[in-house]
């Protein structure tokens, strides 16, 4: 074994332990990436039913109702961006206790074929003025909300479609 | 007057530290002997300027002085004693503090335990560690001052965030901590060899002990984070790859394979650069892992430091101290002469093998971890990487490091043979070979090949112990004998690798897990896992900062009818941050955890979440093992941590262990 052998034996190993990891990363990237998508996104771009992504937006005020499916808890709620854009979503399990109408919300999951949106998860956050980053930068872009200048605005203001999304 | 001297105590240790990283190198350069042997004092001076600081910290939490911001916003006069002490760390500033005073004790132990370095190499490792701290401490009293005043003080602090108010968390900050900043010891020699232009066996023997305990430490650590977000957050998972977890898991796995290539270095002589680079990486990770984290570039659930203002200064000072060491490293280490040469089938060819894939592995969490805020940055689009991703990478790279482990022990050093080393392992083999049968014939491929290799890392590690103690094979006597003799670093090693066959059992039956989600009135029962939960009652607990709702349950076998277990999981509101927080009600026998998490409360029932895990102890049970494997491996390497003359003393009664 001479060292010219050693290393040619100590680079096809590093090429390959890389090599497979490269691969399978690219593999994951392809089919394991969740992309954030506001209300107004989800009614243009209409995510496949099925493919998981991450809905983010304020619950629309007036639109969270509590359901009972067989002894399992769940809610509907709206999830909206402040421009008149609601999705329905419908979730199976215990919501986070600082989940609120009028809240900024992300929530993980996906489309079903009857265009509601089906969440697998609601992400808690720690404390109750909390705004999930990912909204508050959407909220930004959307000149929504300036966080430099004070709290969100009130829930009233997310209004717009709330009640009539409540009514139907 | 107490936070004064404690901030004037920060600068003052800052200026040591500046003088501490001058000299020392400078003195060392030169040969002068005075100011090599000033080193030590110096780095224990620092270390007593920062820990002076810290128990001024300290004392203004005890003492409740809400003229100080930082004790202002993160304690009360209600909340109770052990949270004021440990909510000085529990919040940005604090835990920098704390981050800074371990630093600084790395090198009081360096000036302490290392009377037997060279008194060059010891000067230039202290002035490293120097160097490092004073660039923390001056980012600490710029950017993020603990004793910042406010005037008139508010009649009552904001108290501790309820979430952390838990003895879980209290510990995990200081022991997390003393793992990162452990890996700066590792990192100072090889910047210091890295100067002197020399790394040998004796390079490995000083940086191995310093690089397991801080292993140890940071395996602590993270189990310690798993299991209180496992308990307290009431999600019912163990490991999200929340960025600031996988963060600690970056260091973990650099450090597992520095642990490892030291080892070639210390008994083989090669490997020699790649080591040095490796602790380099290991630090960096560290340090990108406690400050990337708080720079507010990573959002995670751990968002109670997020501050992008000083996200500039930590940038710069990460690049300084990574970009820079990286640099010194491709200037210098072309003059580290290579040596060593091995057969690729041999004790060195697996460890290299070993840090192929941990490191193949680290960088895949790495970018899986850093690719969401860089599309974020480049492209303004926001994406998140999950669990699917890291079950889908992690899992296919860690499955050819399970089943090396087993094997590389027993291989010889320098050319060794597969077959002899197979044949040694054959019951070890076969009995994962069943165990992954009968697995695979009722839960599944994946499951089944988890429960395969962890079986495999227990048994073979047993089995490297029955090799050595030539159990079975010569009388009894002569056997125990021989296991006598070990040294502790064989067992450390192979129960570390048994802790890891635990831990991965532990994960495979989490993966297994069953749970539901039910609303429930008192007398009403539901049926999961084999259990029969019945709700008893609901009632009010009063705390001292805090009101609680508590449920009463009452579980039982669902076939025998016997109790099984009385549950009480509880909700906790806190007025003064009007936060609710969740006590989740976990009972384990050891092979499973019934775990309830109770939620809100609707028209005379209670939602409540109930998880049947199967061996979730396990999990931290394995890491607790590895870690003591880690402290019996180094209460070996203790009398001859850099004592040569010592070396040669019990060299002269003759070798009575073979070697490893």
């Amino acid at each position: 074994m001479t060292r010219k052998r050693r290393r040619l034996w100590v680079l096809v190993a590093c090429g390959l332990g890389f090599g497979s990891a490269t691969a399978l990363t690219l593999s994951a990237f392809t089919s394991d990436i969740v992309f954030f998508m506001l209300p107004g996104d989800v009614l243009t771009k209409h995510p496949a039913p099925g493919r998981a992504f991450r809905l983010g937006g304020m619950v629309a005020e007036g639109t969270l109702k509590q359901t009972m499916v067989d002894g399992a808890p769940g809610a509907v709620f709206g999830v909206t961006d402040g421009h008149g854009h609601v999705v329905p979503a419908e979730y199976q399990g215990v919501l986070p206790d600082l989940f609120r109408e009028g809240q900024g919300v992300v929530a993980m999951g996906a489309m079903t074929p009857d265009g509601d949106f089906r969440a697998t998860e609601v992400l808690a956050k720690h404390s109750a003025d909390y705004m999930p980053p990912e909204v508050e930068a959407a909220l930004k872009k959307n000149h929504m909300w300036n966080p430099a200048t004070g709290a969100p605005p009130p829930a009233a203001a997310w209004n717009g479609t709330g009640a009539k999304l409540a009514g139907g | 007057m107490i936070p004064e001297l404690g901030h004037f105590a920060i600068a003052l240790a800052c200026v040591i530290a500046a003088a501490q990283a001058v000299l020392s190198i400078w003195g060392a350069h030169r040969g002068d002997a005075r100011l090599i042997a000033a080193a030590p004092a110096l780095a224990l001076g620092q270390f007593i300027a920062v820990g002076l600081s810290f128990l001024a910290l300290v004392w203004s939490g005890v003492v409740s002085d809400f003229s100080v911001m930082n004790v202002a916003e993160y304690s009360s006069a209600l909340t109770p004693l052990l949270y004021k002490i440990t909510g000085t760390w529990g919040n940005h500033e604090g835990s920098i503090l704390l981050w800074c005073l371990i630093l600084s004790l790395c090198g009081a132990t360096i000036a302490v335990f290392g009377r037997g370095l060279p008194s060059a190499l010891r000067a230039r490792v202290i002035g490293v560690l120097g160097a490092v701290s004073c660039g923390f401490l001056l980012f600490t009293l710029t950017a993020s001052d603990p004793f910042n005043r406010i005037w008139p003080p508010p009649p009552d602090g904001q108290g501790v965030n309820p979430l952390l108010q838990d003895p879980g968390l209290a510990f995990h900050p200081p022991i997390l901590y003393a793992g990162y900043v452990g890996f700066s010891i590792a990192f100072a020699f090889a910047v210091a060899s890295l100067i002197e232009g020399r790394v040998d066996a004796a390079w490995g023997r000083w940086v191995r002990p310093w690089t397991l305990a801080a292993w140890c430490f940071l395996t602590c650590g993270i189990a310690l984070g798993s299991w209180w977000s496992y308990y307290e957050l009431g999600w019912g998972g163990y490991w999200f790859w929340d960025p600031v977890e996988n963060a600690s898991l970056l260091p973990w796995l650099t450090g597992t394979a520095l642990l490892h290539s030291a080892i070639v270095v210390e008994k083989r002589e090669a490997l020699k650069i790649w080591s040095v680079l490796l602790a380099i990486i290991t630090f960096s990770l560290s340090l990108s892992g406690t400050f990337l984290v708080r720079s507010g570039l990573l959002n995670s659930v751990h968002a109670f430091a997020n501050d992008p203002t000083r996200g500039i200064f930590i940038l710069a000072l990460l690049g300084i101290v990574i970009g820079g060491s990286l640099l010194l490293f491709a200037l210098r280490a072309p003059v580290l002469v290579p040596a060593g040469i091995f057969a690729p089938i041999s004790r060195e060819g697996a460890l290299v093998l070993n840090n192929i894939l941990l490191c193949a592995i680290a960088a895949v969490v790495l970018v899986g971890t850093m690719y969401p805020p860089f599309v974020q940055l480049l492209f303004g689009q926001q994406i998140s990487v999950g669990k699917p991703f890291f079950d889908s990478t992690v899992i296919p790279l860690a499955a050819p490091v399970m089943a090396a482990m087993g094997l590389g022990p027993v291989l010889s050093w320098k050319r060794a043979a597969l077959a002899p080393a197979l044949i040694r392992l054959w019951w070890a083999a076969l009995a994962a070979l069943v165990v992954g049968l009968i697995a695979a014939h009722g839960l599944g491929a994946i499951p089944a090949l988890g429960f395969g290799f962890a079986l495999w890392m227990v048994l073979s590690a047993a089995a490297e112990l029955v090799e050595r103690g030539r159990l079975f094979r010569v009388p009894l006597s002569v056997s125990w004998a021989r296991l006598r003799q070990l040294p502790r670093a064989s067992y450390g090693a192979a129960i570390g690798h048994a802790g890891l066959g635990v831990t991965v059992a532990g994960m495979v039956g989490m993966s297994l897990a069953v749970h539901s989600i039910q609303l429930v009135k008192p007398g009403q029962t539901v049926a999961l896992g084999g259990y029969r939960w019945m709700l008893v009652s609901l009632h009010d607990q009063p705390g001292p900062n805090w009101m609680g709702r508590v449920a009463t349950l009452q579980v039982n076998d669902a076939a025998s009818g016997r109790l099984v277990a009385i549950m009480h999981p509880g909700k906790r509101s806190f007025p003064l941050q009007q936060t609710t927080t969740t006590d989740v009600s976990i009972k384990t026998n050891g092979l499973r955890d019934l775990y309830v998490a109770m939620g809100d409360e609707r028209g005379g029932g209670v939602v409540l979440r109930l998880h049947v895990n199967p061996l979730a102890p396990w999990i931290w049970f394995g890491a607790l093992i590895m870690a003591i494997g880690g402290w019996l491996s180094l209460s070996d390497r203790r009398l001859r941590i850099g004592a040569p003359l010592r070396r040669v003393a019990t060299a002269r009664r003759g070798p009575v262990v073979p070697a490893e």
